[in-house]
């Protein structure tokens, strides 16, 4: 779960990294009146999404543009969300731009502190170009981050205040492990005119499967759900995996690496997916039938294509979940259904008006022949 | 032969007395794995499809010599499970538990980074020997005994590829599902390992998927280090970028791992790359 980045400031301040000051606002009105309150002032759209920067999400307001700016910032649609929400900020002396960041390194299996003096911009391209510019100090879970660790780190990003930073990642690193993060990141990190170290963005993303543990961020999360693409909400809560894409053939499919070959086939078939839906492993009747619906309630759904293998899923409950909603159809639907109990479900299934394909690659064929 | 487990393996079922703990540990019975005990905290004495149910892995080891374990047990409390699993001993710990936290994880390899265990997945259809013995979730019906390792991220694209394969009389060694999550026990290049150097393994399928690097560093050491034909499949070519299809590990970020790139990584190590499932048994049969 991705939180915003005004939640991720008060977070950051809770446990003593420094942010501008700010303030969140729901209305044109409001940030416009915030940024008089604060002179010269950033206006930063509040999305769900990355590059909201290079979408014109952010912008620097004075008084005099301070209304014109908020309506323009506030009317943008940015990767399908609209702006509900902008935060006001001070505007801050900056000297130099950092980054820091702690996310999981996968090859080594633990927490990786990413240090470097080239902040503020596109990090990854940074990484791509010019590697020796990225500081690296893998963190062992047992201890934390060691002091020499974060000397090393000081020096690499050629900042004299040692203790200052060292406080920082101290306190990035518990934000990272008591909150269950998958990333905690500061792009940019500033060093003020004043000798401050200041935390411009902030961004933390929280471990979908850790917060049954972490209840303050479930609330957030129940908040954020407010800003999400609605479809990709209800499946959300269904505990499936929903992406909406441009195509026209709605995908069912049980398993995230079938799902993908689902909507490989159908691309290599000519044909275009409009959307990619994994209902996990030992998804039920009652999931079956959300996931009929949601994917029948997209407009630009011309043909149904459910595709399940069972393992852990049983074809018997597939089948009892689809029978009843299938019924009710308009679009003509191809079933590919096959593995455990799958005598079962097609027994269910024998009166239902379906194209009965036996193999993902069949499956697509057909179903890119019904839609063009 | 085969790899990681056979006919012999001596299976504890952590979690048994769950609803899909014990559905499949009636599979796997009835495909003649050996379970040799479950363990449920709290549950021990009973009994559960004819396995005697034990209160921790120690006392199952103990009382029934067992040599492997399989994890059912619900995310909050599967890392401690695994980790009791790693004390008792057992050489094997398949762990099929889906949405375990990031952190519980990291834990675990952390503790076991000096021990001699094998952990296959999290979040993970477990391994199939065909004719032999089943440590997992994977269909019975699509398996045929024969001489082709298949290693995936993937699970039900797996069960299609198998099922391909065995429809054209291509029988298999030993079928391991690595997992889907970012951070896996076994990875693409230890199941490599294994084939290679399994006298019953004469060819090997391995079945990729976007997000990450594993596949990229499998073809790495394919290219140095198996002398067996290989036959590869990633599928996500059609993937958005940006976008978490399904798995955790399955995104493509900032450019990287893409399907393509995988793809040529692994072309430009000699493996031969499938189109399809089905693609996959054509290519497999043209090599061996």
């Amino acid at each position: 779960m991705k939180l915003h980045e005004y939640q991720s400031k008060e977070i950051f301040r809770r446990y003593g990294i420094h942010t501008p000051e700010g303030i969140m606002c729901n209305t044109p009105e409001e940030a416009s009146k915030a940024v008089r309150q604060f002179g010269t002032a950033a206006i930063k759209a509040q999305v769900l999404v990355g590059g909201r920067g290079k979408a014109g999400g952010i912008a620097i307001a004075t008084p005099e543009n301070a209304t014109e700016t908020a309506l323009r910032i506030m009317g943008l649609t940015i990767k399908g969300l609209p702006v509900g929400k902008v935060l006001v900020e001070q505007s801050v002396d900056i000297k130099q731009e950092f980054y820091l960041s702690i996310a999981l390194d996968r090859t080594s299996r633990r927490p990786l502190l990413i240090a470097s003096a080239s902040g503020g911009v596109d990090i990854e391209e940074v990484a791509r170009t010019s590697p020796d510019l990225m500081h690296k100090e893998l963190i062992d879970p047992k201890t934390g981050p060691q002091p020499e660790q974060l000397e090393l780190t000081a020096s690499g990003l050629g900042i004299s205040d040692v203790t200052s930073l060292s406080g920082m990642v101290d306190s990035l690193y518990t934000i990272y492990d008591e909150l269950d993060c998958t990333l905690a990141e500061i792009n940019p990190l500033v060093l003020t005119r004043d000798g401050g170290l200041v935390a411009l963005d902030a961004k933390i993303n929280i471990d979908d499967n850790a917060l049954f543990r972490q209840s303050a961020m479930q609330k957030l999360y129940e908040e954020n759900l407010e800003d999400l693409d609605p479809l990709e909400v209800q499946v959300k809560k269904l505990d499936m995996s929903y992406v909406a894409m441009d195509g026209d053939i709605g995908c069912i499919v049980n398993g995230a690496g079938l799902a993908l070959a689902t909507l490989d086939m159908i691309s290599r078939e000519g044909g275009t997916p409009a959307n990619f839906m994994d209902v996990r492993g030992g998804a039920n009747a009652f999931h079956m039938g959300r996931a009929v619906e949601i994917t029948a309630s997209n407009p630009r759904t011309k043909v149904m294509l459910i595709n399940m293998f069972g393992g852990l899923t049983l074809c018997d409950e597939i089948a009892e979940g689809i029978h009843d909603t299938l019924q009710g159809l308009d679009i003509p639907v191809v079933i590919r259904l096959t593995g455990t109990n799958q005598e079962k479900g097609w027994e269910i299934l024998k009166d239902a008006n379906v194209s009965v394909a036996q193999s993902t690659a069949e499956a697509a064929g057909i179903a890119v022949g019904l839609a063009s | 032969m085969s790899i990681l487990m056979d006919r012999d393996t001596r299976l504890v079922v952590q979690g048994i007395t769950g609803h899909v703990g014990t559905l499949e540990t009636r599979f796997m019975v009835q495909y003649g794995t050996k379970v040799a005990a479950g363990v449920t905290p709290g549950k021990g004495g009973r009994v559960v499809e004819g396995v005697p149910v034990f209160d921790s892995m120690q006392e199952a080891v103990d009382n029934t010599a067992a040599n492997a374990s399989i994890v059912f047990v619900p995310p909050p409390h599967a890392a401690g499970a695994i980790l009791e699993a790693v004390d008792s001993g057992v050489p094997l710990v398949v762990c099929i538990t889906e949405g375990i936290p990031v952190k519980d994880m990291v834990r675990v390899f952390r503790s076991i980074e000096d021990i001699d265990v094998r952990l296959v997945g999290p979040n993970c259809p477990g391994i199939t020997t065909p004719g032999e013995a089943r440590v997992g979730i994977m269909p019975d019906s699509i398996f045929l005994k024969g001489r082709v390792g298949v290693v995936s991220r993937s699970g039900t694209l797996t069960y299609e590829v198998v099922d391909a394969l065995s429809r054209q009389g291509i029988g298999q060694s030993t079928c391991v599902g690595i997992g889907g999550d970012p951070l896996i026990g076994t990875s693409f290049i230890d199941a490599l390992e294994m084939f290679e150097n399994d006298p019953g393994t004469s060819a090997i399928v391995m079945i990729g998927e976007i997000g990450g690097t594993a596949e990229q560093e499998a073809a790495e050491y394919i290219k140095e280090h198996v002398t067996k034909p290989v036959v590869g499949y990633v599928v996500g070519i059609s993937a958005p970028p940006g976008k978490t299809m399904g798995h955790a590990g399955a995104i493509i970020s900032g450019g990287g791992g893409t399907a393509r790139e995988k793809i040529e990584a692994l072309e430009g190590a000699g493996v031969t790359v499938a189109g399809s499932p089905g693609d996959v048994a054509v290519k497999i049969n043209r090599l061996i």
